[in-house]
């Protein structure tokens, strides 16, 4: 089942929503506004919530999406749920070292080694 | 590509956020191609430009309609220098949390700041605060090792 958005791409892979970016830019204010109602609407329809957010194809990232990435793990952690994030370029990955997210989030090197990962 | 001889200057007055910074964007990426700016460069300047460009409309001048925003760049093979200057009452930088710290690693904003601090050679905020200062050095990919 996939359900597409103007900027995400939502589909459900054995119960794990898994989420993948249409724009090679999130940087965007609308953009990240509509990211963020879009994840959390998916985030907020399950009970346990598993999330992967695949950033495949992803070349820019600010920290408003950073912000909205920290939401997301803040709604799944209160629903028991389980978030992963994947498949991000070193360039990107470069901002999550330098924000210490990469501590807090659990990162896989691809959607396919996230999705063993799951619970 | 033949490297420009010329620094690239920007003096521009920005009314709205979007489409002026794509234009400084489209404008700045062009100058940092050819002044020979490795991918990483073009990368951390487009995101602090960001950075520091959404803060002067939306932090600096609270997103009033009418108020302006002071853009000013130089490019050469040496170094890309940016002023960005807003209408606000400015701030104290060293007043900004560290959003890197374990109480407030789950706060969702706040990193604008740092991540510009990480990406420029220099960062500095003119006091009262409304005019930020970056500077990037020209030189090989950090990351590159």
């Amino acid at each position: 089942m996939s359900n597409s958005t103007s900027v995400l791409n939502i589909s459900d892979e054995g119960g794990v929503k898994k989420i993948t970016f249409t724009q090679k830019s999130i940087i965007d204010e609308v953009v990240i506004h509509q990211i963020g109602k879009d994840i959390v609407a998916a985030i907020d329809g399950a009970t346990q919530p598993k999330v992967l957010i695949s950033f495949s194809g992803v070349d820019h990232l600010s920290s408003a999406a950073l912000g909205v990435l920290i939401t997301c793990h803040n709604r799944v952690r209160v629903k028991n749920g389980q978030l992963y994030l994947s498949d991000i370029s070193k360039t990107i990955f470069e901002i999550f070292k330098i924000t210490k997210l990469n501590k807090m989030f659990q990162i896989a090197d691809t959607s396919e080694s996230a999705m063993k990962n799951f619970k | 590509m033949q490297l420009r001889s010329e620094p690239y200057i920007q003096d521009k007055t920005l009314t709205d956020l979007r489409v002026d910074l794509q234009k400084v964007q489209d404008g700045v990426a062009l100058a940092l191609i050819q002044n020979g700016y490795t991918d990483f460069a073009q990368f951390a300047i487009r995101l602090c430009l960001e950075e520091s460009i959404v803060n002067a409309f939306r932090h600096g001048n609270r997103s009033e309609p009418g108020k302006v925003v002071q853009f000013h760049c130089k490019i050469d093979g040496e170094s890309a220098g940016f002023e960005i200057q807003d209408e606000g009452v400015g701030f104290d930088p060293e007043g900004v949390p560290d959003p890197t710290a374990e109480e407030n690693l789950e706060i969702p904003s706040g990193r604008g700041l740092m991540l510009m601090r990480a990406y420029m050679s220099e960062v500095v905020h003119v006091a009262p605060g409304n005019t930020l200062r970056m500077v990037y050095k020209n030189g090989p990919d950090p990351t590159d090792t």
